[in-house]
């Protein structure tokens, strides 16, 4: 029958078919289902969650209940001198690693790109890349083993050829120098992938071509294969910049002893001693919302330049 | 063409310091390993090992017999198969459900998604949404909260991207409803994807640390990784039950034993590496940047 009001007739029809395509593809909504549930459960739940930091929460009271403060906890974090050692600590970190850890997966790519045995290039990734797949605890009991005071295999050679122990894992002035080590032996060889993928794309004809004019080897590598990893320097670069304020839990946690409390703590593990350990919930939401925030800040700033130096960025 | 003096100076310099680099990757290993091998006196006697005079699995026979350890093996390998599984179904039927442009929502489902990747709400709201819901010291709690992983199922997406929705249309003709098209066309089609990712996960659930850290105090249910840090880092030294190989522990020096049970968890990513080597060159390239 057909609809007689005409004014009617097409808020109904939109209904129709937005109804139409909901039933047609109810099998789909079906599969997605269980996905959507857990990002709705473990992804969203907990973002709401992050109303507790304007909250004196009380997990006897519970969420709706506990009485609401406002900024309290994020002035309390502001002007505690923990707030300055963590903001230290974390910067201090990622500029070293910035420094020291940046560049080594490129200088990497560079020297296998110049491998031309294909066995042998093939053996020394696969050897480099593995590192990556291990976990912190491992790479932490591997540290521990090559550098602990009483069984570590570095202190005992040094005494054996007569030097005194160094206490390398418990002196604050090493701490930051052990992060970075650690994350070069363990993502330098990874790093490399990206890189290798970049100079894999060069067309051959281009180093022909510079070999005719003479360039020696050191010289393509200048002009030919350095441009053409450039851009995904820079992209890499801008986005390391976007996450200048995370430095992994598991790494800094594993490696922390008493010792080097001072130079150790950042904010991942802070909120772990304090809010976890000692059940100060809100306060320590109030520390990772403005870790967050100024995180979220960052990526979305690095996306725009990555964006505009290029790149397609990652949304 | 010839290579010239100077290049093949540079050449052999650059092979020479990469077998460097390799070794150092390598040293840290071949040391574990050949003290793991040790024999406890010789171990005692010496300060390091660099080159084993004797053989023994002592450390090996001591860790087997502990009941903890095989509980933790166990609760790991439990993870890295059940969760992977697990994860590996829910993330790729949530990617094809929003590869597929023809849905309504599909945009908002996607932005959904992105939010999670570029917003997390910290350790504290995860922590207490875990507890609110009962699950500490279950093995849900690692489980459940990776199941749908921003990134992976990102990466699924682009994958499914490429799969063009006029082959799904043809099977709708013959009569197949999605779900079938789904189990039946789409997922054998991946399988290679599928296997990446799988990989993935699997050394993922493996390296578990934090949320076992965060939501496990239960001793049965510790994950490798945990107990592992008890030994290596907190410089437990029993992993030994107070009924089982309580003895022969006295005979083993702790420092074999930890190089063993560093091996131990290091051997079922060794065994799935060559597997996962193939994949994730490819797997990198449709994450990142295109420069």
């Amino acid at each position: 029958m057909k609809v007689a009001n005409f004014q009617a007739k097409k808020p109904i029809q939109r209904q129709n078919k937005v109804w139409n395509k909901l039933k047609r593809d109810r099998y789909l909504y079906l599969l997605g289902l269980p996905g959507l549930l857990c990002m709705i459960i473990f992804k969203y739940t907990p973002m709401w969650g992050v109303l507790i930091a304007f909250q004196d929460y009380s997990p006897f009271l519970g969420f709706l209940k506990s009485e609401w403060v406002g900024f309290e906890n994020f002035t309390l974090f502001f002007n505690n001198p923990d707030f300055f050692m963590l903001l230290r600590n974390t910067l201090a970190i990622n500029l070293l690693s910035l420094v020291f850890f940046f560049p080594v997966p490129i200088i990497l790519s560079l020297m296998l790109n110049e491998v031309r045995n294909e066995v042998f290039k093939r053996t020394i990734q696969s050897i480099v890349y593995l590192p990556h797949f291990l976990s912190w605890v491992i790479i932490a009991g591997l540290t521990f083993t090559m550098f602990s005071t009483g069984e570590g295999l570095v202190n005992n050679v040094l005494i054996s050829l007569g030097f005194d122990r160094i206490e390398w894992l418990t002196t604050p002035e090493y701490f930051w120098g052990f992060l970075t080590g650690q994350s070069i032996w363990k993502e330098a060889g990874w790093g490399t992938v990206i890189f290798l993928a970049a100079m894999a794309n060069v067309d051959p004809q281009l180093y022909e071509a510079a070999r005719i004019d003479g360039a020696n080897r050191i010289q393509q590598m200048w002009s030919i294969t350095i441009p053409a990893i450039q851009n995904v320097i820079i992209i890499l670069l801008i986005l390391k910049l976007g996450h200048i304020m995370d430095v992994g839990f598991e790494q800094v946690f594993l490696l922390q002893n008493s010792a080097v409390s001072s130079v150790s703590d950042v904010f991942d593990t802070y909120i772990y001693r304090v809010g976890v350990k000692q059940s100060q919930f809100s306060y320590t939401t109030a520390v990772g919302l403005f870790k967050s925030a100024i995180g979220l800040l960052l990526v979305i700033l690095s996306n725009k330049m990555v964006k505009k130096a290029g790149g397609s960025g990652f949304y | 063409m010839r290579e010239s003096l100077g290049e093949r100076i540079f050449a052999n310099i650059n092979v020479i310091l990469l077998t460097i680099i390799g070794l150092i990757s390598l040293f840290p290993f071949y040391y574990v390993l050949i003290n793991s091998f040790a024999d406890p006196i010789e171990a005692a006697s010496k300060s390091f090992i660099l080159f084993p005079e004797t053989f023994t699995l002592s450390a090996y026979e001591y860790i087997f017999s502990t009941k903890t350890f095989i509980r933790s093996l166990g609760v790991s390998a439990y993870l890295a198969i059940f969760g992977t599984a697990l994860s590996l179904m829910v993330s790729a039927a949530f990617a094809y459900m929003i590869s597929r442009k023809r849905l309504f929502g599909h945009k908002v489902l996607m932005i959904a998604l992105l939010i999670t990747i570029l917003f997390s709400p910290g350790i504290i709201p995860n922590y207490l949404v875990i507890r609110e819901l009962g699950l500490m010291d279950s093995l849900w709690s690692i489980i459940l909260p990776g199941l749908l992983s921003g990134w992976n199922a990102l990466l699924l997406k682009t994958f499914f991207d490429g799969i063009p929705e006029s082959l799904e249309e043809s099977a709708h003709i013959d009569g197949a409803n999605d779900l079938r098209i789904f189990f039946q066309i789409i997922l054998p089609l991946s399988l290679p994807a599928l296997a990446a990712f799988g990989l993935f996960f699997a050394v993922g659930y493996w390296n578990t640390f934090f949320n076992a850290l965060l939501y496990i105090s239960d001793p049965d249910k510790r994950p490798l990784q945990v107990l592992l840090q008890g030994m290596l880092v907190m410089s437990e030294t029993g992993i030994g039950d107070p009924t089982a190989g309580a003895e022969a522990g006295q005979q083993v020096p702790p420092q074999t034993i930890k190089m063993a049970a560093v091996i131990i968890a290091t051997v079922p990513i060794l065994i799935v590496y060559p597997f996962l080597q193939k994949h994730f060159a490819k797997g990198v390239m449709l994450g990142s940047v295109k420069g």
